[in-house]
Formats: C-alpha cells, structure tokens, sequence
C-alpha cells in the first residue's frame, strides 16, 4: 500500500515504538492472555501497520468493486443498489403449518423464502416409513409429495418470490416438485428463481444427509446442471455450502478450503460431463457460516471472492465474467448459540449479521435466539429478522462498499485466510480432486480433529463463552418454546396415503420404470423425475427406486 | 432403574482384573448433527474406556443389537432432531427384552427441559444439555456405570 522506503521507515518507527513504549508498559502491567488467538486459534498479533503489507498491491489483490478479483464485492453499487435478501430459513410441522409463517415472514418484509424440510424428506423418506416414526415435522416441514409442496407454496407467486430450497441427495426431486407447482400457476421453469442446495459433498464432509454413493450423486448433479442451463436459466443450481462444515467444527480455514475444494469438484464434473463450463458456472453460489470472531470471518468473505475468481478464470478458462463472481449467502452460527442465557443469543447474532454484511454477502439468515432449544417461536424469529433491518436501515454499514478494506489488519487477514486455505486445496488436488479426498475420510478427520480441540480450549477456560463457562447466572429466564403437534405425523401420513390411493396406478408403476431405466443409462434423470412427481410418485417411492438401482452409502463412523 | 444385579455389580469394587467399562455412543434417528457424538467418544476414549461409535442413521434395534454384540455397561445417545421422545424410550424398552435392562443408558441434545423428566420415567438414567462439559460426563460414567459381567 505504501512505497517500499515509506514501509521502511514505518518499521523503523514500529521497532522504536516497541522498545520505547511497548515493553516497558508489559514488564510493568503484562497482557491479560500469553497469547491472542481467533476463535479457530489463529494467533493475532497486538498491533498492524503498513509494515505488514509491504508490496501490496492494491489494484491486484483488491481492486474496485464488481470487478475482479471482487475482494470488495460482486456487484458495482453493492447494498447502495439493492440491500441484501433477508432469508430466514423456516420450516417445520406440516406445509399448513409452514405456508402460513411464510406468509407471516413476507408480510413482515422478509424478501425471500428458505425451505427448512424435516429429516425424513432429506433422507429420502416418506412421513409412513418407519425409519420417520417421530421425526415427522421435528426439524423441518414434512414434503412427501407434489401435494405437499402445492399447499407449502399456496398463494405465493413462484415468478416473483425467490425461494431457497436446503436439500441434497433428493434436490432433483424437490426441484421438480417445485417447476410442477410452478406450472399450476402458469408459471414457466424459465421464470422461476431459487436454490437447491444440491451440495452432495458437503454431506459426506459434515452435514451427512445422504443416500447414495458419491459417484451416483455426482450423476444427478450434472444432471441438474445441464437440465438447468437448459430449463430453468435462473435456478442456482448448487449451494456450494461451507456452513455444515464450519457447524461441524472445523475452524474458518477449513470452512473456506474445503468449499472452495467442493467447487472446484463440481466445475470438474460439469466439464468432464460435456457441458461448457460458461453455460453452468455462473449460477453455482455459496453458502457460509457467520461464527463468532469478527476480523477472521470477514476476511474469510474477501478472501473466498477473491480465490474463486483466480480459480474460475485461470484454472477453468472461463470466459464469463458472470462465472468468476462468487455470490453467497450467509447464516450465523448456530452452535456459538448457547442454551444459558438464550436471551444473549441476540447479541451474538446481531455480531454476526454485522460481519456477514461488512464481508458482502448476498443474502443472509439471522438465528433465533431460541434455536438451541427448539425451532423458533414467532416471536423469535421476527427479532432475528429484525436485527437484519436494523443493520440495514439504521446503523449505516450498507452506505459505502468494503468499508473495512484497507484495514491493516484485515487486508493481512485476507492474505493470510487465502495462503492457508490455498495449501489445503493443493493438498486436496495431490489426493484427486474431493470426491476422492471425502472416499479417504480426509476432510472428515480434520474437521474432527478441530472440533476435539475447540472443545479442549473451552474446557481449559482459554476460549471464553458467556453464561457456559463464564459469568454463568444463577437463575435462567424462561423463554417460550415452539412444540410441534404429535397430531401432525398422523395428518400427514393420512395425507399421503390418501394421494398414493387416488393416483392412476399403472401410470405410477410405469413412471417408477422409468426411473429405474434412466438411472442405468446416461439419460439426463430430471425430465424422468419431473414426469414422476406429475403423477404424484412419492419422493420415498423416487428415492427408493434409485436405491435400487445406485445403492447407498453409509456412515464409515469415524471419531 | 439398574437392576439389582447391576447396582450389587456398583457396589463391588472392580478388581485388578476387572475389564475396562465399554460405551457405545450411539445416533438415532435421521439427524446427521454428530459433532456432540464423536466428541464425547474421543472423550470417553481418552478418558480410559472402550468406545465403541455407531455412526449415523441408526434405529433403535441397530443400536440395541450392537449394544448386545459388543456386550456394552452403557449407552450415550445423541440427538438433535427432536424426535428423542420417541426414540430415546424405545432403545431401553428394546435393551429390556434382550434382557439388557442394566446397561446404563444416558443421552443427551437439544432436548426442551420439559421432555428430561418424561424420558427419565422412561428409564433414560441421565440427559445431558448443551453446555455440558466432557469433564461432567466422564465423572458421571466413572461414577455411575460399573462392568456388567
């Protein structure tokens, strides 16, 4: 940032401040730890001056925003044009149940939806399967089949609400349900837009919500793609997540690397799939965690814009502007939440929110302060969107792009986030790309191994959370909770019995067929599927026929 | 709800030949929230006694016929998807007619404060919250769970 003699003389300066000033302050009144660290245990250092930045160069490593390499963001006027989508991600009960809080969210100015679906549906299983006895509706809203999903969207117009959909191994069948629903509206898969998370590999790594292999997986993602690029122009067609992973332990290093890894494995599968690489890129898009250390995520922001568009430019020959810009969503941390002193919960979403918005995310979902107990209450959930409008309207953060840039400490933080999670990607490479690291349980131990060691530093007092291991309060105040009707699993299984009773059977058994054929050739599986949930095939029915025919995976149980 | 031969086993001392404690840390259920789980397994492990992990996904009746192959003392079970009402009961109900109702069976997750009690009747013999430190549940193993045979 400065000319070499400038840094010069600034270190010189920095040396004589230290021994004049510094030292002998600390021999007289020492500093509180041995060390500073962030909350992944990187060490911080006490001070940061041009000194730390000698050579830099401005235009190459940070440049103008919307244009590359796009540290300070991906779009010219960022939230001066158009504020961030506020997403909060929602579901549970029965699609009743959730239909009317999103239309609760929209009417409080939420801008977007996000489907949270319970476990069954991410698994593959329909509400009477008995491996859903008491899961039905638990943590996410019970979708069996296309039924389900045209009262989970009733009166909400699929043209002009996007919509987010945290899916994986069945995204395929969720995207169909989606574009079945939007034709009953007269809406063309053309004008539709959305997400499907459809990270596979972000489930081996972290999240484990899989059913199939993963080269099977790997075939239904490119299907997606190219059933996509041709279809549905403005579906994101994966969320290519590093929110699990970080949720699973793994410190902000990792998050970024193993994303950014996943990525790189996707693009590879696009292209080794024949399918050019300008066509599907621009519409992948990312996912990441907010936790809990301020400077180190938003450096981590910065620095993940900023590698994959060396990545998409000089590694995949993309020619699209459009294929080198990461757009991304961000949540806050659901495990900084803590169960002592939930109240609190607020103060660290509002910490986190701030960081996502300083890192320039294009959408964000803010935690309810209850989410360690339960799935959040109204009121819980309008505070949390709230705290998003307050960032947005009142604190004044959103007035000019990359505020922080140029920070001394944050532009070495940037570097730094972007050298490591560099060496871990190269070390992915030398191992043959994700896929094959994820077979050998790479990412999976190291993720381990990080979480094993945050959990040692907490117990040992050398990270501090409040109200769990410092300044615990005597008596907690209740909050209320939401609790999901056991009536619930009887109405939806009741519901689902009664669409596989009214369906033309011969036509079900015949579209199963097909399924189960264009899954053993190279047939691209989408217009299969979507030919399948037309008939109300069930997404257990679907899932199960895939079983079939790919096989399954399951847990190596590693610890 | 430890049997009577379970709590005479408490009592006795373990000898110098007595084996180690065996654990199974067990995941009902679909949730794939396993974080909790390996960590309190390595804990365990490091802690001095035999873990054995079951992964993810299981049902009641992997986890029991596990529980009875590898002829574990206790069972930690993990959560996170609200579904332990269910589950959680249904692995003790399970272990007594493997005639296994001695092994102690402990758990822990997002659990609402009002479902401990209910799952505590239910022969659930401890749940822990978030917070817990490894600390507290290696003392409460150490403390409450003896060898079986």
């Amino acid at each position: 940032m400065y000319d070499r003699k400038k840094t010069k003389t600034i270190q010189k300066r920095g040396k004589q401040w230290e021994r004049d000033r510094l030292l002998p302050l600390l021999s007289r009144s020492p500093e509180r730890r041995r060390r500073f660290s962030t909350v992944s245990d990187e060490e911080i250092s006490l001070l940061y001056t041009p000194a730390d930045l000698e050579g830099f160069d401005f235009l190459k490593k940070v440049g103008f925003p919307g244009t590359y390499p796009y540290t300070r963001g991906v779009h010219p006027s960022m939230y001066r044009g158009r504020l961030w989508t506020m997403r909060q991600f929602s579901g549970f009960g029965s699609a009743e149940d959730t239909n009317a809080r999103y239309h609760y969210l929209l009417g409080q100015g939420q801008t977007g939806l996000s489907v949270a679906f319970h476990f069954p549906t991410l698994m593959g299983y329909d509400s009477d399967h008995p491996r859903a006895r008491g899961e039905v509706g638990m943590c996410g809203v019970a979708v069996d089949s296309l039924r389900d999903m045209e009262i989970l969207f009733h009166k909400i117009p699929l043209d002009r609400i996007t919509s987010s959909m945290t899916i994986n191994a069945p995204a395929a069948i969720l995207l169909a349900m989606y574009i079945a629903v939007a034709e009953q509206q007269g809406v063309s898969s053309r004008d539709i837009g959305g997400t499907i998370q459809n990270d596979i590999l972000k489930e081996y790594i972290a999240q484990h919500s899989w059913i199939f292999p993963p080269d099977p997986s790997m075939r239904i993602i490119t299907d997606i793609l190219a059933f996509c690029s041709d279809h549905v122009p403005k579906w994101n067609t994966i969320s290519i997540s590093g929110y699990h992973i970080r949720e699973a332990g793994s410190t902000a290093v990792q998050e970024l690397a193993f994303t950014i890894a996943d990525g790189i494995a996707y693009v590879q599968a696009g292209i080794d799939a024949g399918i050019p690489v300008d066509t599907f890129a621009p519409r992948l898009s990312f996912f990441f965690n907010a936790h809990m250390d301020f400077f180190e995520e938003i450096a981590k922001y910065r620095a993940a814009r900023r590698m994959w568009a060396g990545i998409m430019r000089d590694r995949f020959r993309a020619k699209d502007e459009n294929s080198w810009k990461m757009r991304f969503h961000t949540q806050t941390a659901g495990v900084t939440l803590t169960a002592q002193q939930p109240v609190n919960n607020v103060v660290r979403v509002a910490l986190q929110g701030l960081m996502a918005v300083l890192g320039g995310t294009q959408s964000l979902h803010t935690n309810s302060m209850d989410e360690t107990l339960a799935l959040p209450t109204e009121q819980a959930v309008t505070i949390a969107l709230r705290t998003q409008q307050i960032i947005a309207e009142e604190s004044g953060v959103a007035n000019s792009i990359d505020p922080l840039g140029g920070s001394f400490l944050l532009e070495t933080l940037t570097d730094e986030m972007e050298e490591k999670a560099s060496a871990y990607v190269r070390k992915i490479d030398g191992m043959g790309g994700m896929v094959e690291a994820v077979k050998r349980g790479y990412p999976q131990k190291e993720i381990i191994d990080a979480s094993y060691h945050y959990q040692r530093l907490i117990e040992k007092g050398e990270k501090k959370i409040v109200g769990v291991n410092c300044y615990q309060g005597d008596e907690e105040l209740p909050i209320p909770l939401l609790k999901i009707d056991k009536e619930v699993e009887r109405k939806q299984i009741a519901r689902t019995r009664e669409v596989r009773r009214k369906r033309h059977a011969r036509r079900v058994a015949s579209r199963i067929d097909a399924l189960k054929d264009a899954s053993l050739s190279k047939t691209n599986l989408m217009p299969v599927i979507l030919d399948a949930v037309r008939e109300y095939v069930t997404l257990g029915e679907i899932c199960d026929a895939f079983r079939e025919t790919m096989g399954t995976h399951t847990d190596p149980a590693m610890y | 709800m430890a049997s009577a031969l379970a709590k005479k086993k408490r009592e006795a001392k373990p000898g110098k030949g007595a084996r180690k404690i065996r654990v199974l840390v067990g995941k009902p259920g679909l949730d794939g929230h396993d974080r909790g789980a390996k960590i309190i397994a390595r804990a365990l492990r490091d802690a001095g006694f035999e873990v054995i992990y079951t992964g993810l996904h299981q049902t009641p009746e992997m986890i029991v016929n596990t529980a009875v192959q590898e002829d574990v003392d206790a069972i930690g079970l993990s959560i996170l998807s609200g579904a332990h009402n269910h589950l959680f009961p249904k692995v003790v109900e399970l272990l007594r007619k493997k005639k296994m109702g001695n092994v102690v069976v402990f758990g822990g997750g997002i659990i609402p404060d009002d479902d401990i009690s209910g799952l505590r009747k239910k022969g659930v013999d401890r749940i822990f919250t978030p917070g817990t430190t490894l600390s507290e549940i290696v003392d409460y193993v150490n403390k409450r769970v003896r060898p079986r045979a």
